[in-house]
């Protein structure tokens, strides 16, 4: 089973991920935070990160790189999962080593083919 | 108050005049989509109900709003590179046959048939475009054809919501070959130039579309009846070239429904014409001893 760290700092929209994500066959925790999922990430490397963008104490993007940074940090895919739909945003995450974008709202269907595009589903 | 049952034969007359005039099979049980889908025009003609609409309907004077009402029954769910897995493989088995094939000719057709609004088309002109130096000098035609005006209308646009851009296609290939516009993404130029869209009802004789490469046919005839899927079918089977090919849905078979097809051994949902008495037929001729 593979491992999803769903990193949001609204408990509606890591709900609705987890939701989605188990009926994908995710094994799913959670973070309110990229602080939060820097320790986690520290502990067990997860197969996927679903990550928002805005967030109190460390930023999605702050996080990424921070992530991309540590040993073994290169492994997991990570999808930004947010609001900000602007080209130069996008843009900016994919160099920042980001492997997918999802522009919320967002469905099963977008979700799952974002997942396997990355080649976790 | 007694409301009679949402229309239980207005439904199923609805239903009836979709399936004459297209093809397409509503199951009973889905039958309330028909009240849901019909409810915007309801509400802009000033008409009550759906029986009252079956009634304005009968009256041959009103053919265009019969046509507006199926165009609305009709299922055009779509999105990019449905089923990612068949994309690949249509890349990576098909296309090499056929650059090999058409080496003298440098052109290639391919033909969606129900292609809705666009996205299974421009996915197409993807794969091509994504291997570019592959086909440099080729003429590559995508032809897209639906029976329903509206989404025919909407595929020539090029243009996706938020919502429909993300739906299969990948970032890379979404800045790649989208612009933003508002809120919207638009198709780039190259790739509306390799395709083109027009209106056409696979259950009457074919438009002059000329013979095809490729078509792809895809979650359009699941929902026909037997004896029109064999129309459909043999419209098909007369468009394309002897040594083209035919994707089908991932969920979908020739299997029970036609004779005129058979499946190949290299990718599951991709079919050649049938040679008589042969099954699993390679897309790749046999060897000429
Ligand atoms: C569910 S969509 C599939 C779109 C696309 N091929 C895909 O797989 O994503 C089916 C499409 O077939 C079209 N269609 C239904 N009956 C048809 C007919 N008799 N001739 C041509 N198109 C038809 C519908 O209008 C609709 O747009
Ligand atoms: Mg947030």
């Amino acid at each position: 089973m593979k491992t999803c760290l769903v990193v949001d700092d609204s408990k509606v929209i890591r709900k609705v991920a987890r939701h989605i994500l188990e009926t994908l066959d995710f094994n799913v925790s959670e973070a309110a935070d990229g602080s939060e999922a820097l320790d986690q990430c520290s502990r067990a490397m997860p197969d996927v990160v679903l990550l928002d963008w805005n967030m109190p104490v460390m930023s999605g993007m702050e996080f990424l790189c921070a992530l991309r940074t540590v040993e073994g940090g290169s492994k997991p895919k990570v999808v930004f999962c947010t609001t900000e739909n602007g080209r130069g945003h996008i843009q900016a995450a994919i160099e920042a080593g980001a492997d997918e974008y999802v522009m919320k709202p967002f469905d099963r269907e977008t979700l799952h083919s974002k997942l396997q595009i990355v080649g976790c589903a | 108050m007694i409301h009679s049952q949402p229309a239980a034969s207005a439904t199923r007359i609805l239903a009836g005049l979709l399936e004459a005039r297209t093809g397409q099979q509503i199951a009973p049980s889905r039958y309330w989509r028909i009240q849901t889908a019909l409810a915007p025009i309801l509400k802009t003609q000033g008409i009550p109900d759906l029986d009252a609409l079956v009634a304005v309907l009968s009256d041959p004077e009103n053919e265009k709003l019969l046509q507006e009402s199926l165009d609305a029954m009709l299922n055009n769910e779509s999105f990019f590179f449905r089923d990612t897995a068949m994309f690949a493989g249509l890349r990576a088995e098909a296309f090499p046959v056929l650059r090999e094939r058409r080496a003298q000719r440098k052109a290639l057709r391919v033909w969606c048939a129900g292609s809705s609004t666009g996205q299974e088309a421009y996915s197409v002109a993807m794969l091509f475009d994504s291997e570019r130096d592959k086909w440099l000098d080729w003429k590559i035609e995508i032809v897209g054809t639906d029976i329903s005006p509206s989404v025919i209308a909407r595929a020539k646009t090029g243009r996706y919501s938020q919502f429909e851009i993300q739906r299969g296609l990948s970032v890379d290939f979404m800045l790649r070959y989208f612009a933003q516009v508002g809120e919207d993404w638009v198709v780039d130029p190259r790739l509306q130039a390799m395709v083109h869209f027009q209106e056409d009802n696979l259950l009457k004789p074919r438009a002059d579309l000329g013979q095809f490469d490729i078509i792809l046919c895809r979650n359009v005839l699941m929902y026909f009846a037997p004896e029109t899927r064999h129309i459909a079918y043999s419209k098909l089977e007369r468009s394309l070239a002897n040594d083209g090919m035919l994707m089908l849905g991932a969920a979908e078979t020739v299997m029970g429904h036609t004779d005129l097809f058979s499946a190949t051994r290299e990718m599951r949902g991709l079919y050649c014409k049938a040679v008589a008495g042969r099954t699993g037929q390679s897309i790749i001729p046999p060897p000429l001893l």
